[in-house]
């Protein structure tokens, strides 16, 4: 069994490595960090269930017979672009929040918040 | 780990590792974007965020025990998933059963591709990569929302540009040779654009290739010239009309009383069709992309920039 | 092309957007916008007829048949929410042009649109769709563009508002994607209608379940429910007017669909409520989500931020509603979902009125508003007397129902709890009419006009709405019942 699945763990704890940090940090840059450690480590688990034994990438040719499985494939590009339009868009409001705040940090914006 | 810089060099590292498993586990495709997209795209603008809101991070004060309970069940309940999972690699697995197999075998006669990722991706699920679009789409227009500046003062023009000539009488060597190379990274995005079909490669990719070309330009010439170069608007423009390229493809199919996004109404022979259609949505999805993060890009460093940062932080 | 219409229903917003960046002129795009969401609502409408006549439509993108392509599936329950979604945001869109005009700075009204648009189509999008990688595509659009709107916020707190819900949203569609992936995993099929065919040979793996619950938390963090609700309240307290009024009667209401079409359909009833303690963990979380919410409402000082704590609230009846799990408690929860984005789009917009004459929406200046701006809140005290459920409202037609499907079900306590949740209501409710009637006007806001015509028309509309859907039920009821018993049919 654990040679079977051995893969899948690794990938687990990357994934709850990304994610703890994510909810553990309070530096809004390193939350985008782990959010983009764990949306990897998402496209690491797709595209491990797309391969097949001896399977090659699926781009057809004649003497080749086995296949990996192009559709996981084809959805993580998917995922990839919406992963970094979202870095994209976090980092963007991170920006502003520090013009705003003056800070990066979860506990300090709070606590201007909390005076206002 | 508290410094930021090293942060997101290691997230660059391990954007790059995951895309060289990616050509271990036969993905060539993904391989490619994410070696582009995880280890370029964002860690540039990671950078240039960095840049902006400084590198160290305070250190936290909280005990994160919640946190780590939260993140412990969730990975105990994923490993608790995986035990009823079919092994890794083994071809028995429901997924190469089910849908797959019809990809694979009949998609050389039904599109006439022998990149069966981008058939899928362009042809079978086109409404996904449709959607794919979009969000990039809706993200250049979310940073150019949030970040976007007002057209400035030439007084704060002024200082910006003799700033960025400082700044560029010390690269002499490197700017002579980006201006030989950029010419060669835009030939490579064409060949990546045009080449979809029958090698790993397509419209997002060459859409990133292609973007890059034009920051390195830009980190090299400075902004100014840049925008001299690529009017901000014009860029607007043309990520507006990659998206509506693609999703007129799909108009044209319903005119000819076809299903959104039949190639097959686009030519007299189907197959040749689904070119055409693959060829004019590739077209769309590299303009979009392209346009899209120089957008991002630009707005991104357009803000370093602000004469307001500069005059608090003297540059 | 009336075979088009389910693919035209979501392509004519998202082809709008890109097309409204053209247009630079704010007041063209506003017009634009208007026109496409008025187009599609129009489609909704003959959508909802042609599948309450001639039963589920299917049509498959780009000719390729289902599990192969993706396929829009439009059945009742569809075609009501692409109704809902349609018919607020149109009517929301009327006062946009004259709101955004005081709270968003001249050079964003362009995109104000074009983001406005995106976030229509995505959650059409969503609830058209037959293809579950499709909706993790879509959420990903409509989120996107709901935290750029929310960002668009005068207050910086907004831009604050809007990262936490980013964070909160993409942790959320990524435990979707998980989900997603490991049903794929145990399938070979994207497909809702092939999943729902396929995942009963595979129910008893504990892959399945971990499935099952990865997709509900993704999309329980979508819904704010609680206890997942923190990132709500600021989100619609600071963002624009008319995007908190767009999103409350929208955005909640697609992850409520959601949330069905994954335990109805997809998982199938049988897994989703005799497999797992879900029914007593959905009406417990409901009824103190209910209880916490209602309560919190009444300590707001804001109240934009009170309408958003009861906006939590009724998310919590809406959970209890579905979980009862019987065709009765579904109809409940479907005539809430339609009712409240009534309920919430007029208060919300109205609020937007408010706030286009006085700037802001504390309670403490609403002190007088009563006679300042009578027309405006006289809205808000109807729409309050619906949150509560009060006869010849809305909001009673679904109490009623909710407490019937629960007491069929032979549980009393809860009713009367739901009863005691509606009590918390008054005293929220009471507050702001308590403010705005009796407390003597503010010194120096004497000029203090009634809000224009580009807010009454639309505000006035929900609320006739309201109280006409409160009188004649025989349509939501008839479209909500016919959509409960078509998931109980099909469902294995």
């Amino acid at each position: 069994m654990f040679i079977g699945l051995y893969n899948y763990w690794v990938v687990i704890v990357l994934m709850m490595v990304g994610f703890y940090i994510v909810i553990a940090h309070g530096n809004l840059i390193k939350k985008i960090v782990g959010l983009s450690i764990f949306q990897t480590s998402v496209f690491i688990f797709y595209i491990s269930m797309a391969k097949v034994d001896g399977g090659s990438a699926p781009i057809l040719a004649d003497e080749i017979n086995q296949y990996s499985n192009p559709l996981p494939q084809v959805l993580i590009l998917t995922a990839i672009v919406v992963g970094i339009a979202t870095t994209a868009l976090a980092l963007a409001l991170a920006v502003r929040i520090k013009e705003a705040y003056g800070s990066i940090e979860e506990d300090e914006i709070q606590k201007q918040d909390n005076l206002d | 780990m508290k410094d930021l810089l090293a942060v997101a060099m290691l997230l660059s590292i391990y954007g790059l590792l995951s895309a060289s498993f990616f050509v271990a586990m036969d993905a060539v495709d993904v391989a490619f974007t994410e070696a582009s997209v995880g280890a370029g795209i964002s860690t540039l603008l990671m950078l240039v965020a960095i840049s902006m809101t400084g590198r160290a991070e305070h250190p936290s004060r909280h005990k994160p025990l919640l946190a780590l309970a939260v993140v412990i069940v969730t990975g105990s309940l994923l490993i608790y998933g995986t035990l009823d999972m079919p092994y890794f690699g083994s071809a028995e697995a429901p997924i190469h059963q089910h849908i797959a197999p019809r990809y694979i075998n009949d998609s050389m006669q039904e599109i006439g591709v022998p990149n069966i990722v981008t058939s899928v991706l362009a042809s079978y699920r086109a409404f996904d990569t449709f959607g794919e679009v979009v969000v990039i789409f809706t993200a250049g227009m979310g940073v150019l929302a949030l970040l976007s500046v007002v057209r400035r003062s030439p007084v704060d023009i002024a200082k910006i540009v003799l700033f960025n000539d400082a700044m560029h009488e010390r690269h002499l060597i490197l700017r002579i040779v980006t201006k030989i190379m950029i010419p060669f990274i835009l030939l490579f995005a064409f060949y990546v654009q045009f080449h979809g079909d029958f090698g790993p490669g397509g419209g997002f990719q060459a859409g990133v290739i292609f973007a890059s070309a034009i920051f390195v330009y830009t980190m090299l010439f400075g902004m100014n010239t840049a925008r001299r170069v690529i009017n901000q608007s014009f860029i607007q423009v043309l990520a507006a009309i990659g998206v509506l390229l693609y999703g007129c493809v799909g108009v044209v199919s319903l005119f000819n009383g076809k299903k959104f996004f039949d190639y097959s109404a686009l030519a007299i022979d189907p197959v040749a069709g689904q070119h055409l259609g693959i060829l004019f949505i590739e077209l769309g999805v590299g303009l979009t992309v392209a346009s899209v993060m120089v957008i991002i890009f630009f707005n991104f460093a357009g803000r370093n920039e602000t004469p307001r940062n500069s005059d608090k932080q003297d540059l | 092309m009336i075979v088009h219409l389910p693919i035209l229903q979501v392509i004519i917003p998202l082809m709008a957007a890109p097309l409204c960046l053209l247009l630079t002129r704010p007041r063209l795009a506003w017009l634009f916008s208007l026109i496409a969401s008025g187009l599609a609502f129009l489609i909704s409408g003959m959508l909802l007829q042609q599948v309450m006549t001639s039963g589920t439509i299917i049509y498959e993108m780009g000719g390729w048949e289902a599990p192969w392509g993706i396929e829009y599936r439009i059945d009742q329950l569809n075609a009501l929410l692409l109704l809902i979604i349609s018919a607020l945001s149109t009517i929301v869109l009327f006062a946009a042009e004259t709101s955004i005009h005081k709270e968003i700075p001249a050079d964003k009204h362009t995109l104000f649109y074009v983001l406005y648009l995106l976030s229509l189509a995505a959650m059409l999008g969503i609830v058209a769709t037959g293809d579950a990688f499709n909706v993790f595509v879509f959420l990903e659009i409509s989120s996107l563009s709901a935290y750029a709107l929310i960002a668009l916020g005068q207050d910086r707190r907004a831009l604050w508002a809007s990262y936490q819900y980013l964070i909160m949203g993409t942790i959320g569609a990524t435990f979707i994607l998980i989900g997603i992936g490991l049903m794929y995993q145990m399938t070979g099929t994207l497909n809702m209608y092939d999943l729902s065919i396929r995942l009963p040979e595979v129910a008893q793996t504990r892959t399945v379940f971990t499935a099952f619950a990865f997709v509900i938390v993704g999309i329980c963090l979508k819904l704010a429910m609680f206890p997942l609700h923190l990132w709500l309240p600021n989100a619609y307290a600071y963002a624009p007017s008319i995007v908190t009024a767009f999103f409350a009667a929208t955005a909640t209401k697609v992850a409520i669909y959601l949330l069905i079409r994954f335990t109805f359909s997809v998982f199938g009833l049988s897994f989703s409520f005799t497999h797992l303690p879900l029914q007593l963990l959905f009406v417990t979380l409901g009824l103190v989500g209910v209880f916490v919410a209602s309560t919190a409402a009444i300590y707001q000082t804001n109240v934009k931020h009170l309408f958003a704590y009861s906006s939590i609230a009724q998310i919590g009846y809406m959970i209890v509603g579905f979980s009862i799990s019987t065709a009765a408690g579904l109809t409940a929860t479907l005539l809430h979902l339609f009712n409240h984005a009534l309920m919430k789009g007029a208060l919300f917009l109205a609020l937007g009125a408010v706030m286009y004459r006085i700037g802001s929406t504390q309670l403490s200046n609403f002190q007088g508003l009563g006679r300042q701006m009578p027309v405006t809140m006289a809205a808000i005290v109807i729409g309050g007397l619906s949150l509560i459920g009060v006869p010849l409202t809305v909001g009673f037609v679904s109490k009623w129902y909710l407490v019937l499907a629960v007491i069929e079900n032979g549980w009393w306590p809860v009713a009367v709890l739901i009863l005691a949740g509606s009590l918390l209501a008054i005293v929220y409710v009471w507050r702001i009419v308590e403010v705005a009637y009796f407390k003597p006007a503010l010194a120096g806001t004497e000029t203090i006009q009634e809000a224009p015509l580009s807010f009454l028309i639309p505000v006035w509309t929900l609320v006739i709405a309201n109280i006409y859907f409160g009188i004649d039920t025989r349509l939501s009821v008839q479209v909500a019942q016919a959509a409960s018993q078509s998931l109980f049919g099909v469902s294995p």
